[in-house]
């Protein structure tokens, strides 16, 4: 069973993209990421720069409404996401518990729908 | 009994251990009482003719397995009737054992899980280990029926897709979970308490399975000293009901209520499970609570109501859980020992918010306000009282004592006075 773990964490921790791929490699997210792939969760996963740096577009009959800015305005900013396979929502839950975005922002659990299975 | 009695009984009494030998595997609760009620009707068809079978829990999880493959056989033939088979074998080795009420508690963690709604895991576990239907419920929980229904799909749905797993926790875990499963267990026995006393018949039931749920529980987690004190509590609680009115509907406070109308068995097995709870004592609303209401229940041997020790314990209550309805009964424990001043002080302390619309809080301050000797407060928090209160007998008692406070004011009034102000 596989979930996509979403990181938010608040805006001023990772303001720009060397942040971003500094803490990527640092001592909390690097801890993070080694824990789940010796553990052999890991699927994939991916951080991303600041929101700030969306660009957020809609189709509106024959028009493209393209707007600077992420799609959801929340204190929190989506940072980046993990895939894991776990057996089950409380072990999935187990990783996010341990995600570091979990103490500074919140972190979202979400089934990924599996094609061909079940 | 009759063929259809049999199967109405049967799967009453096992449809949560049904339910979650059948979902345990797939997650499918919804496809899982589907199957479960088609298979029911089948039986009703087959059982009357044929006869009740010796292990009808048995043939009903057989027939619920086969209609479930037969519903999967469109989708993927092969593969759902090798899967059925396979089950429907380990089902009847599981059945042999015939010990799985186990089960049962799994389910009732998963409805109570903190991945579910809160307000949806009294509901839940209602539908899912009792049958209890939408409709039925709808009024007792105070939300329209289609809305319940639609809320209860989704949660259903939610344990399939998230994967919500049937084992119970372990270690860290289990207290903080079992917290979750005793408080959607209490909060049903107490909407059936409360409803049966607002004269809705449906709601007298949901007391029942409340304490048969309860019951399940301290006999699977004997050490469990909040499950043990959560029993002994809706207990003593049902316990007292037979006394609750008097002759002409009115309701008798607890410290007036004739102890000899209460359930003597039910009160000694109260008893038997708070002192299960009081081997291993542990930090727990549920233990406090069922302290208190030993200590009331202690009347009956002939012992004065010790009201000391019940402030006592709301005040430990208050201070673990700080709800308006702790709040409440520490300040009127602090009035029934003689100060009620100090109860007063509770009132004036609290956070008033929460209390807008909770009638015991206007009640019991309306009496502190009499002890106290503030007529005017007193008839005021009455009037208020009596404006919130569902309940028949307890409307009648607020208005009994409001009615008797304004004429021993009056009394109390040169005569020309209230000649007038009447």
């Amino acid at each position: 069973m596989h979930y996509m773990i979403l990181n938010y964490t608040p805006p001023s921790e990772y303001a720009d993209a060397d942040a971003v791929a500094a803490a990527a490699e640092g001592v909390v997210w690097g801890a993070y990421t080694r824990a789940l792939i010796e553990a052999g969760v890991l699927v994939g996963g991916n951080a991303l720069h600041p929101s700030h740096t969306a660009t957020t577009l809609r189709v509106r009959g024959e028009g493209r409404d393209i707007q600077d800015g992420p799609y959801a305005a929340s204190k929190e900013q989506f940072g980046g996401y993990y895939i894991i396979d776990v057996p089950d929502l409380d072990t999935a839950l187990h990783w996010a518990a341990l995600n570091p975005a979990a103490s500074s922002g919140a972190v979202e659990v979400r089934p990924v729908v599996m094609r061909g299975s079940a | 009994m009759s063929a259809t009695d049999e199967i109405e009984r049967v799967a009453r009494l096992s449809h949560g251990r049904l339910v979650a030998i059948l979902a345990s595997r797939t997650g499918n609760v919804t496809a899982a009482m589907d199957a479960l009620s088609d298979a029911v009707d089948r039986e009703l068809e087959v059982w009357p003719v044929q006869g009740v079978p010796a292990r009808p829990e048995g043939w009903l999880i057989a027939t619920a397995r086969h209609r479930a493959a037969d519903a999967g056989r469109t989708a993927a033939r092969a593969a759902a009737a090798a899967e059925a088979l396979t089950l429907m074998e380990e089902e009847r080795m599981d059945m042999g054992h015939a010990a799985t009420p186990d089960r049962i508690l799994n389910l009732m963690f998963v409805c109570a899980h903190p991945a579910i709604e809160a307000r949806m895991r009294t509901p839940l576990m209602l539908q899912l280990v009792l049958g209890l239907d939408a409709r039925r419920m709808a009024g007792a929980f105070l939300i329209a029926p289609g809305t319940l229904g639609q809320r209860l799909t989704r949660a259903r749905a939610k344990i399939e897709a998230a994967r919500i797993g049937f084992a119970l926790p372990d270690g860290d875990e289990l207290a903080p979970r079992l917290a979750n499963v005793l408080d959607a267990v209490y909060a049903a026995f107490t909407v059936g308490i409360d409803g049966e006393g607002a004269g809705d018949a449906k709601s007298t039931s949901l007391a029942r399975e409340a304490l048969w749920l309860g019951s399940l529980i301290a006999a699977q987690m004997p050490e469990a000293s909040e499950a043990q004190a959560l029993f002994a509590l809706m207990l003593y609680t049902q316990a007292r009901r037979p006394a609750r009115v008097d002759g002409s509907g009115c309701l008798i406070p607890l410290d007036e209520q004739d102890t000899s109308l209460w359930d003597a068995r039910m009160m000694a097995d109260a008893d038997l499970a708070l002192r299960l709870a009081a081997g291993a004592p542990t930090l727990g609303r549920y233990q406090i609570e069922a302290a208190i209401a030993a200590a009331h229940a202690d009347r009956r041997h002939g012992h004065p109501t010790n009201w000391g020790a019940i402030a006592g314990l709301y005040r430990g209550l208050a201070a673990l859980h700080p709800t308006t309805g702790a709040l409440t009964g520490l300040a009127a424990a602090l009035g029934e020992a003689g100060d009620p001043a100090a109860g007063l002080t509770v009132f004036d302390a609290a956070d008033a918010t929460h209390a807008a619309a909770y009638q015991p809080w206007w009640a019991v301050r309306a009496h502190l306000s009499a002890l106290a000797g503030a007529s005017g407060q007193a008839i005021a928090c009455y009037d208020r009282a009596i404006a919130l209160c569902p309940d028949p007998a307890a409307r009648a008692f607020l208005e009994r004592k409001k009615a008797n406070l304004r004429s021993s004011c009056l009394a109390d009034l040169p005569r020309d006075f209230s000649s007038t102000s009447d």
